[in-house]
């Protein structure tokens, strides 16, 4: 098939299209004004729903009614926004209810600025919303990952029944690159706890709550092996220059991206030094990382925040490497040649 | 023999979790006497609210889900855009549709989304045990308006009917009472003419329910039927707000 040149809201949009998705909602903020723009042409052109909702904690319960009633729904926003679609991501999450929410992270907190940034790290990897939940979260570093991550959101969402994030941020919402289509899905299997009306058989009802003691716990539990199955199954990671490495950088998403350039000067002045990308942030490719760091003596943190990826970093450094931090929070963007300077600079001070 | 009555099929064999005198039993069986009636019950899906109806799926015998609190709307929306052929309703309790669910309930009356909303206006936070809400009227006392609501620190009650009928999108608006007989017999019509409009693609419709709270009111069941009818329907003013569809007929 032909490529297509596309911004990521675009293919972003064109993968949850090929993948199924019927609904959209969502309410504009930049810099993913984009989505909705797109959705709303494109949706009515696929016979599926779009909604410019009047909020985003609208935007997230209407996409909680689509996936009530079984179909495969989609929601975007930026950071602002997936605060208030918490609560919904909450609710999906104890209703066990799939659905594929994207984050075009930006600067914050609070209004912060529209620039790009992966400061809602936490926000994603660690719920986000009230109670003991996860959300399977991806982290893209081009538009064609980022089509290929949201084409498999949606199996993964209905496999699990649970919500999928995708944490990428306003650089890969709004550059354009080509993207290779896969083939639109059809026929997708039908949802037997779905609400459509309970013709032919017991009435479903779809509930968060559990009042009766112990009822509660034991939904909890049920939840807890779930998790520990995507743990198991669903990791998502790459690594690149890593075989004979002194040193490795540990980035995610665009960030990755720019390390990933600035590695090719670090090798062509000698320095040892590898990438390891997390491509789920949630579940984190803890082990993997373990195994790659088994010959290092450095570990580089690169991240567009203020290191929030640390924890989970140190988590997998049993071994006690010692760990550097170079971050640029508050929507900067990292050039190749100052995390080369960076790197340059602790290489030598051994 | 004839039976002359029986429970409705959309009622299931439960026993509620309602308090002795509280209105949401009697328009629970209003609702499914009308799904009965109309037939529609094996493709009606229900949106229980945050509140006392929060359990509705255990009561009614059809699909229904759970919605965050206020949120039904929003919900009601997304099935009904995706399910237009089924019968949507959400059943909300003033709390729940008119403090911190108001964005949906008017954003969904805008877009005239063909749902029908039961509201439930007991005038308090009945599930929290009695705080004053948007609907407690002036002087009326809850555990956080002790000395009654004064509407100099507390503002004034929402009037929903009245604030709706605005709305462009809006096709049926009436405000209804449990309070006697012949009022329960008119809820029980107004509620039916909500679903019929539903089933005739005509639009948006609400029907505002002045309902008892006799625990959270401090009063008997019978004391609190009585303070409907001399206090409540007086703020509250019984009647049709709105009905796009008869207006048609005029023209
Ligand atoms: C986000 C959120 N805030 C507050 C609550 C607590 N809460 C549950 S029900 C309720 C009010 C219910 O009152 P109303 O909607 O009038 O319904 P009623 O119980 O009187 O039928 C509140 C405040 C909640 N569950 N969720």
């Amino acid at each position: 098939m032909k490529k297509q040149l596309l911004t990521g809201c675009e293919a972003a949009g064109e993968a949850a299209i090929h993948a199924g998705c019927k609904f959209y909602a969502g309410y504009p903020i930049t810099p993913q004004n984009r989505f909705p723009e797109y959705m709303s042409k494109r949706m009515p052109e696929e016979k599926g729903v779009f909604i410019q909702a009047e909020s985003e904690l609208s935007a997230i319960n209407m996409v909680f009614g689509a996936s009530v009633c079984g179909f495969r729904a989609l929601t975007s926003s930026s950071s602002p926004g997936i605060s208030l679609k918490q609560e919904g991501i909450s609710y999906l999450a104890g209703c066990e209810l799939p659905a594929v929410i994207i984050n075009m992270n930006r600067g914050g907190p609070g209004l912060g600025d529209v620039t790009p940034s992966q400061s809602d790290y936490f926000q994603a990897t660690r719920g986000g919303g009230h109670g003991d939940y996860r959300t399977i979260v991806y982290a893209p570093w081009d538009i064609q990952e980022l089509y290929d991550l949201t084409y498999i959101a949606f199996d993964i969402a209905d496999k699990y029944r649970n919500p999928v994030l995708i944490l990428a941020d306003g650089i890969i919402a709004q550059i354009m690159e080509p993207v290779k289509f896969k083939k639109p899905k059809k026929n997708l299997p039908q949802k037997k706890w779905a609400l459509t009306g309970c013709k032919g058989r017991k009435p479903n009802s779809i509930k968060s709550l559990f009042l009766t003691p112990g009822i509660l716990e034991k939904h909890n539990w049920k939840l807890y092996k779930k998790y520990r199955k995507i743990e198991e199954k669903e990791v998502k990671y790459e690594k690149y220059f890593c075989d004979d490495i002194e040193s490795l950088i540990v980035s995610f998403g665009t960030c990755a991206r720019i390390c990933y350039e600035s590695i090719k000067i670090t090798r062509d002045k000698g320095f040892k030094i590898g990438l390891f990308r997390p491509i789920t942030l949630w579940p984190f490719p803890y082990k993997q990382l373990e195994e790659t760091i088994e010959n290092a003596k450095k570990i580089y943190v690169v991240e567009m925040n203020l290191g929030q990826m640390i924890d989970d970093v140190k988590i997998a450094n049993r071994k006690n490497l010692p760990i550097y931090f170079y971050g640029r929070p508050g929507g900067g963007v990292p050039t190749p040649e100052e995390i080369y300077n960076f790197i340059r600079k602790n290489e030598s001070s051994i | 023999m004839k039976a002359v009555y029986k429970k409705p099929e959309s009622l299931k064999e439960e026993i509620t979790t309602y308090c002795p005198g509280c209105g949401h039993g009697i328009i629970h069986k209003l609702i499914a006497e009308v799904i009965d009636e109309l037939g529609i019950r094996e493709k009606t899906i229900g949106v229980a609210p945050v509140g006392c109806a929060v359990l509705a799926y255990n009561f009614f015998n059809f699909d229904v889900t759970e919605s965050a609190h206020g949120r039904a709307p929003a919900v009601a929306t997304g099935i009904k855009r995706l399910l237009p052929d089924r019968i949507v309703f959400t059943y909300q309790g003033d709390g729940d549709l008119a403090a911190i669910g108001t964005a949906e309930i008017i954003h969904s009356a805008a877009r005239g989304e063909n749902i029908t909303v039961i509201f439930v206006n007991n005038a308090i936070y009945g599930m929290t045990k009695g705080q004053m809400a948007p609907t407690t009227l002036p002087e009326q006392k809850t555990t956080t308006t002790i000395y009654g609501r004064n509407p100099i620190h507390h503002g004034y009650p929402l009037k929903v009917c009245e604030l709706l009928s605005q709305i462009e999108g809006v096709c049926y608006l009436e405000r209804v009472s449990i309070d006697s007989v012949p009022n329960i017999i008119k809820t029980k019509s107004a509620i039916k003419k909500a679903f019929l409009y539903q089933i005739e693609n005509k639009g948006f419709s609400l029907i505002e329910i002045l309902s008892t709270c006799p625990v959270n009111w401090k009063m008997t069941p019978k004391e609190a039927m009585n303070w409907i009818k001399e206090v409540m329907s007086k703020y509250f003013v019984l009647g049709i707000y709105k009905d796009k569809s008869e207006q048609k007929k005029e023209v």
